[in-house]
């Protein structure tokens, strides 16, 4: 128990755990949707995120990120950040028509569908995995090695950007952390209001309450699902930009432990509930790296899984527990 | 086909079953060319496949039965394995045959500890609640030098044997040449000697416990007891508004599949000799689950159908190697779509099924007659 260094360090280690907990919040978004339109857990998310973060990785190469500067760098990031949206946003699509559509046509029990995803993301997590050999098939290897090798491995942008540290009143702060903190909030609450307010948002708030009702009332249900796959991976695109921002490595499993980070995010603040989302990620990133101060770093995942079960214990549903159905403008 | 089965008398019914189960038995010594898996030994991919069979029957009864969302079996089964390996091995040298039941009673305590306050939150909050179950028992077994972190525990108690180093009797295997079967009187599995080259004894072993657990689990299916875990799966509500207390059943599901989760993990310690937490991997609790719901949850022949094939396809398609989980995904997902109820539901959701269809068309009218008028 390090108690001395928790306190001496409080507030780098909360800042950083912010940070953290922006980029599982921004990946709860996609689980949290999902289960709030289909009450199904979308446990091939985290591949949604894994491919957002190559398609960052890859753009940041293919337009010579490493030897840029200035504005061209900036420019080179736009597009790396849009490139990782527009990837995640088809990946999650292309997710929904393939392992999910079929089933959901034919009233498949629930439980098949989290195996459907099960299966989806095993393909999508080795397909990546094993981008080496399917290269190879086409000849394309030789062409493509930059990124097609190191298939198994990491995958580093290590030394594209710098990042100076803020010393703020004795505190030191990393510039990235505070970027990510202020996209990841700022891109919940536009979403949030978008929920609320657009017509879209309501269409997917009166699917998630009554999706027979609802399509009664005009909305296409098939549309309103396809909408929150697209939205989910649009955050999940925007997550992998500022993980490949703040973390630089990316692998083809990347997405296993922080898909399930960021479901318990979800869960901690009340599946279904956006809100919830941002509050459960940032709530669980705190506790993490407090607590890994505090036990050692060997212990962080232990402390994320005991943090949710205590939860769940005094509040079954969930820090802010209401559904994404509830929620009014 | 099915109908000419059950209508058989009972003796014969039984005479069946009894050549069957002597067939499972004398399955690695026939060695069947096609079934037989090249390159990797046939009698320790049985004994992953017996393995898996157990582990199926367990979890089966927490979510094919109860309708509880299990992802952390594998801790149930992580429990299992070091009880009995730091037991006979690491920390003291405790007979086999005591390690076990010890490292079962342990896997049900910690599943009635895990159920006891998360099994009154909502389904799928429980689906999380025990994928983080499963991975702090591997967790914690990597950072805890007691447990032998990452490194592991070795020389784990085999089985005790009969009749020392030669066993009770040999047994030769079948040789499958060119379209000629000869005994081959040099490859011999002694009866009963559980030794590190043969695997089909502990094969034998794992076989011999899937058949008791299959037995309980047709008599707990048959009582008060199965029909109380139907019940609560169906409506939770209503079965306790009918006296069903749910929580308590609930929870002694919970405790029994825990029950099998750690036999399994305690026979698997012994077979290996030797554990590491990369043999507890969340993906475990994946295929495991897999298994149940490829094969029909609910329906323990289809749960012994499912586990087979994801034990065994992998084996035996090793020349696929790199591709394998590829290809098993892609497996899942295509499944998925054509059979949504698995392989082989059980009876009772077919019927189900077939009522609800029968109704809706009830209440539509009887659309099909008036197309064909039309």
């Amino acid at each position: 128990m390090n108690f001395e260094f928790l306190f001496n360090n409080l507030p780098e280690l909360t800042i950083t755990g912010l940070a953290f907990g922006a980029i599982y919040a921004l990946i709860a978004l996609g689980y949290t949707m999902v289960y709030g339109v289909l009450q199904l857990i979308n446990f091939a998310h985290s591949e949604v995120f894994m491919y957002g973060t190559f398609a960052m990785l890859w753009t940041v190469m293919a337009l010579g990120g490493r030897e840029a500067d200035g504005v061209k760098l900036v420019a080179i990031m736009i597009a790396a950040l849009f490139a990782a949206m527009l990837v995640s946003a088809l990946v999650a699509l292309l997710l929904e028509r393939v392992a999910y559509r079929p089933l959901l046509k034919r009233d498949a029990p629930r439980l098949i569908a989290l195996i459907s995803a099960i299966g989806a993301s095993f393909v999508l997590a080795e397909l990546m995995g094993l981008r080496d050999r399917i290269a190879g098939w086409f000849g394309l290897d030789d062409d493509l090695s930059e990124y097609v090798s190191g298939a198994r491995i990491n995958n580093s942008m290590a030394g594209v950007i710098e990042k100076p540290r803020w010393d703020v009143a004795g505190v030191s702060i990393s510039s990235i952390d505070v970027l990510v903190i202020v996209a990841a909030v700022g891109m919940m609450v536009l979403l949030d209001q978008f929920v609320r307010r657009s017509r879209l948002g309501k269409g997917i708030r009166a699917t998630a309450q009554d999706p027979e009702t609802a399509a009664l009332m005009g909305v296409n249900p098939t549309r309103t699902i396809q909408i929150t796959f697209f939205i989910g991976g649009v955050m999940a695109g925007i997550a992998a930009f500022l993980y490949m921002l703040k973390i630089e490595t990316t692998r083809y499993d990347v997405g296993f432990l922080l898909g399930v980070k960021a479901f318990t995010a979800a869960v901690l603040g009340g599946i279904g509930n956006l809100r919830g989302a941002l509050l459960g990620g940032l709530v669980l990133g705190v506790a993490e790296n407090w607590g890994s101060a505090l036990f050692g770093s060997e212990w962080r995942d232990v402390i994320a899984f005991v943090l949710l079960v205590l939860i769940l214990l005094v509040r079954p549903t969930g820090l802010l527990g209401e559904s994404l159905g509830k929620a009014r403008a | 086909m099915k109908n000419k089965l059950t209508a058989l008398p009972k003796p014969v019914k039984v005479l069946l079953w009894v050549l069957l189960a002597l067939f499972a038995y004398a399955l690695p010594l026939l060695e069947p060319p096609i079934i037989s898996t090249p390159g990797v030994d046939f009698g320790g991919v049985l004994f992953t496949v017996s393995i898996y069979c157990l582990v199926a029957l367990g979890l089966n009864i927490v979510v094919g039965y109860a309708g509880l969302l299990d992802l952390g079996y594998v801790g149930f089964y992580a429990i299992g394995a070091y009880t009995v390996a730091i037991l006979t091995s690491f920390h003291a040298s405790w007979p086999l045959l005591l390690a076990i039941p010890v490292g079962v009673v342990a896997a049900m305590v910690s599943g009635v500890i895990l159920g006891a306050p998360t099994l009154r939150v909502r389904g799928d909050y429980l689906a999380i609640v025990t994928l983080g179950f499963g991975e702090i028992i591997r967790l914690v077994a990597v950072n805890t030098e007691w447990l032998g972190d990452t490194r592991g525990i070795k020389n784990i108690a085999k089985p005790p044997g009969v009749g020392g180093e030669e066993g009770l009797f040999q047994i030769p295997h079948l040789f499958w040449g060119d379209g000629t079967v000869l005994l081959d009187t040099d490859d011999k599995t002694k009866f009963l000697f559980f030794g590190v080259l043969d695997q089909i004894p502990y094969y034998w072993m794992g076989l011999t416990a899937v058949i008791i657990v299959l037995i309980a689990d047709i008599l707990i299916k048959n009582s008060r007891v199965g029909r109380a875990w139907e019940a609560t799966r169906e409506d939770e509500d209503a079965a306790e508004l009918m006296g069903v207390p749910t929580f308590k059943f609930k929870l002694l599901a919970f405790a029994t599949g825990a029950f099998v989760g750690g036999l399994a993990g305690g026979l698997y310690a012994s077979r290996q000799g030797f554990i590491n937490p990369q043999s507890f991997l969340l993906l475990f609790s994946i295929l495991y689950l897999a298994s149940v719901v490829v094969g029909g949850q609910g329906n323990r022949w289809g749960v012994l159908v499912g586990a087979t094939l994801v034990a065994y396809l992998p084996q035996r398609f090793r020349e696929f190697d790199d591709f394998r989980v590829l290809v098993f995904g892609l497996a899942l997902v295509v499944l998925a779509a054509v059979r949504p109820q698995g392989l082989l539901p059980p009876r009772r959701t077919v019927r189900a099924k077939k009522l609800e269809h029968d109704l809706e068309e009830l209440e539509e009218g009887t659309g099909e007659e008036e197309a064909a008028h039309a």
